[in-house]
């Protein structure tokens, strides 16, 4: 499913503009009119600091969907940021960058984490899945199709971690009655309350064995 | 953040001399606390020794005890047979413990370890008086529904977050560590400290001492055992009040007890009292509403937490009627 293709400036997105504005935030000009978002300077340093290569920074592999990708980090630098900021994987959410919301939820040998809280250097020879790993080719995971059949997203933020940990769910087994998933995917915030329909989702997803 | 040396332990002694040689180096296991404290500037290293490597996360019986790895993940202890069996308060206090993301990151080690949810602690543009010493809790006289009754000093209120630390007193369980002057036992209750007039010291560990595993004793009373957890949402919340009990009944004498309490002091809190007045007793509503009142004895509330002296009283009440079967 993702489109590694691209090549940065191909295209302006939302992205390349908030990186944009983010870093000319950083460079003291008064940039507040561009950033849309509280936590976009905020957000604009951290990928400052995630590409940064400087003397302290370390090679590292990051074993990422099954490919081998080799970075160079910060120590400091979490596991979502080399992610989204190095690897360019920004199907991985960085909602509240502190372990509360579940948006930046991946799977690490294929148990769920949540990669805000996390380094990137204690992450190598992990085998590392994100969002953009679960579809083969134009086939959509079951999950990610039961979540488009049941609705189970409004704005999206949070999809791609709910995903991620539900898909983690139904591999634990916890998907037994809706106040179970609801329990196991507590971890998982939607901000729009789009609740009772990820919970049918992850219930309908768990009936389907991927081939 | 600010940035500062990575190292890979190998082995518990070079992972000790790591952090020993260096005033302000730390471990790092599953991370989940440590990071966002040094995020927030709540907490600052220049190293940061990573001991995910050491071969510490086993889970063995022994005699007469359960020895738990300190890199065991929550997830796997509290889904694990044995510690459900002979230890269920350990499990359901696990189970009930962040969310099974962090679970699965977080180790029984880093756990105890973990450091208040105190906002004023977190928040680095707030006087505190664990952060930085003598500069004042705004907590006393502030935002103080989250935090302790008991335990409590002039220079510190705040709670300590660990559903695990509460139910782990409550079964007698040993911490094992490995340090510069050598490797130690140290029984649950004299390994975190009350804030006194020190609230920077949360513990008993020596700078460079490396916590490698718990010793869980094998009892009745652990075996018959019940964590209890009050918060302000159905779950991945702190606790407001919780209760771990562990009872050995013989009839409906009780022969052994053990209380402890978690949302309302400012260590893991055994109330030797309150078991006091159980033990060779009758277990009934009688008693067990005596205990509940023992349990909070001299406890001192503030502007906004004066109901989690009632409140836990409840929650004992609760759980030693469902633990003891009494009607």
């Amino acid at each position: 499913m993702p489109d590694n293709s691209e090549t940065p400036k191909q295209q302006h997105k939302r992205r390349t503009v908030l990186k944009a504005g983010g870093a000319a935030a950083i460079a003291g000009i008064a940039a507040a009119h561009s950033v849309t978002e509280a936590s976009a300077a905020t957000q604009a340093q951290d990928a400052a600091l995630a590409a940064d290569t400087e003397a302290s920074a370390v090679p590292i592999v990051l074993t990422v969907n099954g490919q081998a990708r080799q970075l160079r980090v910060e120590p400091r630098v979490t596991l979502l940021d080399a992610l989204r900021e190095r690897l360019d994987l920004t199907g991985t959410k960085k909602g509240c960058d502190r372990g509360e919301c579940g948006a930046c939820t991946v799977l690490v040998d294929g148990r769920r984490i949540k990669s805000c809280l996390t380094l990137a250097v204690m992450r190598q020879d992990c085998a590392i899945t994100t969002v953009e790993g679960l579809a083969k080719g134009d086939d959509l995971h079951p999950v990610q199709a039961a979540f488009i059949r049941h609705d189970a997203f409004q704005c999206g933020g949070c999809t791609s971690g709910q995903i991620m940990s539900a898909v983690a769910v139904i591999d634990e087994g916890h998907t037994g009655s809706t106040d179970e998933i609801r329990e196991w995917m507590s971890g998982n915030i939607c901000r729009c309350a789009a609740y009772p329909n990820i919970v049918a989702a992850v219930q309908d997803a768990a009936k389907e064995k991927r081939p | 953040m600010k940035n500062f040396e990575y190292a890979r332990a190998n082995n518990p002694a070079d992972a000790v001399r790591l952090v020993g040689d260096r005033p302000g180096a730390t471990f790092i296991a599953g991370g989940t606390d440590l990071l966002n404290l040094m995020k927030d500037g709540a907490q600052t290293h220049d190293r940061i020794v990573d001991v995910n490597g050491l071969a510490l996360t086993d889970i063995s019986h022994g005699n007469g005890f359960l020895r738990v790895g300190a890199l065991a993940r929550m997830a796997d202890v509290g889904a694990h047979r044995a510690v459900r069996e002979k230890f269920p308060v350990v499990s359901q206090a696990l189970l009930a413990s962040a969310s099974p993301q962090v679970r699965n990151m977080a180790s029984i080690g880093g756990n105890l370890l973990q450091r208040t949810r105190c906002g004023y602690f977190r928040d680095t543009g707030s006087a505190c008086n664990k952060r930085i010493p003598g500069s004042g809790c705004p907590a006393i006289d502030g935002e103080n529904r989250g935090h302790a009754v008991l335990g409590v000093s002039d220079h510190c209120i705040a709670a300590h977050p660990s559903d695990l630390a509460v139910s782990l007193i409550a079964v007698d369980a040993v911490v094992l560590t490995n340090g510069p002057h050598g490797e130690r036992r140290i029984p649950f209750g004299d390994f975190h400290l009350a804030p006194g007039d020190t609230p920077e010291r949360e513990n008993v560990l020596t700078h460079g001492e490396l916590i490698v595993g718990l010793e869980l004793p094998l009892t009745p009373a652990a075996a018959k055992s019940q964590y209890l957890k009050l918060r302000d949402r159905a779950t991945f919340e702190f606790a407001v009040v919780s209760v771990a009990a562990a009872l050995d009944l013989r009839g409906r004498t009780v022969n052994d007890v053990r209380l402890a309490f978690g949302g309302i002091a400012t260590k893991p809190w055994r109330s030797t009292d309150a078991e006091a007045v159980l033990r060779g007793r009758a277990l009934d509503t009688a008693t067990i509403d005596a205990a509940g009142r023992a349990a909070v004895h001299g406890a001192i509330p503030r502007a906004h937490n004066a109901f989690k002296i009632d409140l836990v009283q409840r929650a004992l009440s609760r759980v030693l009627h469902e633990l003891g079967g009494v009607r």
